[in-house]
């Protein structure tokens, strides 16, 4: 979960001129955030190859590379561009080459609804904006500086959507940062973008506790990953190399649902707060439970160097700090999985939505997270995420929970919070949250984008 | 004690059963009693058993003692470092080897507590680091691009799974943990008494 804040508080920048990866050909997004406080997520659609090239080609240039973003230049608005499988062939990519990408990236999210535990409210056939449907092709991704720069730009787009016939806008959804800007939150109030893994070559310097870089090739489709050197890339080269698979969720937040619950099972505002920090692992502030067991430490929470240094095997071996079930002892359960290493995933993405003032009734107004997750395996990355982490009602030998953010939640579900001398068990988590959409996307580098118009040329 | 044959079918939301009470579950031809797709394919029921599979398949020509030579290697492994095969969450494991006509079969069949899917990566992981991986390269038809080809690795997996149509459990639905866990009190309850005398 990540909402769209200031990047300066993260520590660490891209180091210029670094030879391990070509900065210049990888699309920003997966790399680094850039000081955007608003974006907006356009999802479209091709009627015909030729108008799905010429909307690319004007685009090209506009698209934010690694290296621009990561340099000191000046700018406001910043675009990243992705595609279905549906939309690389709506481009012209032929179906050898269609072949030869993953089986999960074929199939698209909504076909592995299944795998992902999209079920009930969050099945595809609920979707908003026509994200379950086979004519969603691309997504152009604007990140601006503010509001305005923001509505510049998607007018901007606007105008170039109309000068390519056969180029639909399937929706479209604004996000903005919520208050207080100062630090990254989203509407349940948790901190946000704590534990984040870091590229080796990127020149960044991973906050402690956070593990050494990892290799860019779990990132990035061409180089070494963490069990030897890329294999089995999709063909033809020039369209895989230096690309990106990313998982977008559009994921509602029912914030009245959840003040509720904290209110049945908290009787005063600190046991509500024991109650919220129970469910996420870390309190509101951000502060580790593993860390701050017994009560808030909000300077903690705030402390890059601190709040994610900590382990679970021997820190925490029980639970009772940090629940087996919390949300994040499941989405990064540290020393305690396996393969760690072959499992992590950049997340980006913001909020959406007005804020729920506190103590207000719920409004009946969508708000929520609109996520990526990127990675460079669908199913060994965000799947396995999904599918073990966050929906195993097993996970850790719970035997009936899952994932109280995350998971999918249907009342029938548990949350066992480890306690002395006996643990402390709430049956029938609600559905805090409910994914209204998602895709899977591929985000070329900029050469596969100009090999993508190319595709043309024969006409 | 009669055991007790259920046949309605179990989804993936199976709760905590009794395990006081012995039962037995048939399962459908195809393995499962309505498909649901895990990331590699469809998930097999767990069972009064646990979770399971039983892979067969015929081996290379001239290759049975390579095979059994590994029994020594796994076991030295195990000794070595005894939680190597944590991830897997096992029961037991059993290989057999057997002869049809003058061909040879190997039978891996394994008991755990998660379905295959989920650790699937994990699994095949481990088998490389452990070095049980080239007993299946003795097997005709494996993948021979398996150390960088997961989904291969399942596909062969999967292809040679035979499927049980009866599984029982004397103590069903029990997982390895909490059957370490009841030792564990039991040792501990004894160490108590002893503490108190």
């Amino acid at each position: 979960m990540s909402t769209l804040q200031q990047a300066q508080e993260i520590p660490g920048v891209l180091a210029e001129g670094s030879g391990l990866l070509d900065l210049e050909d990888i699309q920003h997004f997966l790399m680094s955030r850039p000081p955007a406080r608003v974006a907006r997520y356009e999802f479209l659609h091709f009627r015909n190859e030729r108008g799905g090239r010429a909307w690319l080609a004007g685009l090209i240039d506009k698209v934010g590379t690694a290296k621009k973003v990561g340099s000191s230049i000046v700018d406001s608005r910043w675009v990243t561009v992705g595609f279905t499988c549906n939309g690389l062939k709506a481009l012209g990519v032929d179906a050898a080459s269609l072949a030869t990408f993953p089986e999960e990236f074929r199939q698209g999210m909504a076909g592995r609804a299944d795998v992902l535990g999209l079920t009930g409210r969050n099945h595809p056939g609920q979707w908003v904006g026509g994200l379950e449907s086979a004519n969603l092709h691309a997504i152009a991704i604007l990140f601006a500086r503010d509001v305005a720069e923001r509505e510049r730009c998607e007018q901007e787009h606007e105008r170039h959507v109309k000068q390519c016939e056969g180029v639909e806008l399937l929706s479209a959804l604004d996000l903005e940062g919520i208050p207080p800007f100062d630090y990254a939150h989203e509407h349940f109030g948790y901190r946000d973008r704590l534990s984040q893994p870091v590229i080796e070559g990127s020149g960044e310097v991973p906050t402690p506790g956070s593990g050494p870089p990892l290799k860019a090739g779990e990132f990035f489709l061409g180089y070494s990953d963490e069990d030897g050197p890329a294999t089995g890339m999709p063909q033809p080269q020039v369209l895989s190399r230096n690309g990106s698979y990313v998982a977008y969720l559009r994921m509602e937040e029912h914030v009245g649902a959840f003040r509720d619950f904290l209110r049945q099972n908290g009787e005063t505002p600190e046991q509500q707060e024991w109650v919220a920090a129970k469910l996420m692992g870390r309190w509101r502030s951000g502060a580790p439970l593993v860390l701050a067991p017994e009560k808030d430490d909000p300077s903690l929470g705030a402390d890059y160097s601190r709040n994610n240094d900590f382990n679970y095997r021997t820190m925490d071996p029980h639970g009772y700090g940090c629940p087996l079930g919390s949300h994040v002892r499941r989405m990064n359960p540290r020393d305690t999985a396996a393969n760690m290493n072959r499992r992590k995933m950049i997340r980006r993405g913001g909020t959406y939505g007005p804020v729920l003032p506190e103590g207000a009734p719920d409004d009946g107004i969508e708000r929520g997270i609109a996520a990526f997750v990127g990675c460079a395996s669908l199913v060994r990355q965000f799947e396995f995420a999904m599918n073990v982490w966050a929906n195993d009602p097993n996970f850790h030998e719970l035997g009936n929970e899952r994932d109280p953010i995350v998971g999918t939640q249907d009342g029938s579900y548990d949350l066992t919070i480890p306690k002395r001398p006996i643990k402390k068990k709430i049956r029938g988590i609600p559905a805090f949250t409910t994914i209204r959409g998602g895709a899977y996307f591929f985000l070329p580098g900029i050469n596969a984008l100009r090999y993508l118009v190319g595709l043309g040329k024969a006409d | 004690m009669a055991a007790t044959v259920i046949e309605t079918p179990f989804t993936s939301k199976e709760k905590p059963g009794d395990w006081t009470k012995p039962s037995a579950m048939a399962i459908p031809k195809e393995g499962y009693f309505s498909l649901k797709n895990g990331r590699y394919g469809p998930i097999y029921p767990r069972t009064p058993a646990c979770y399971g599979f039983t892979i067969i398949a015929k081996i290379k020509p001239g290759r049975e003692d390579t095979i059994r030579a590994y029994g020594n290697t796994i076991e030295k492994a195990i000794g070595d470092i005894p939680d190597a095969l944590a991830t897997l969450k096992l029961h037991y494991l059993r290989w057999v080897l057997f002869d049809i006509g003058q061909d040879t079969y190997f039978m891996y069949q394994g008991i755990f507590d998660t379905d295959f899917d989920k650790y699937t990566e994990d699994a095949v992981a481990l088998f490389k680091s452990l070095g049980v991986n080239t007993v299946f390269e003795n097997l005709e038809g494996f993948p021979e691009d398996w150390k960088t080809n997961a989904p291969a690795f399942v596909k062969f997996v999967r292809e040679h799974q035979c499927p049980s149509f009866l599984e029982y459990g004397e103590y069903p639905f029990v997982t390895a943990d909490e059957i370490k866990k009841a030792l564990q009190l039991k040792a501990k309850f004894s160490e108590m008494l002893d503490l108190m005398q």
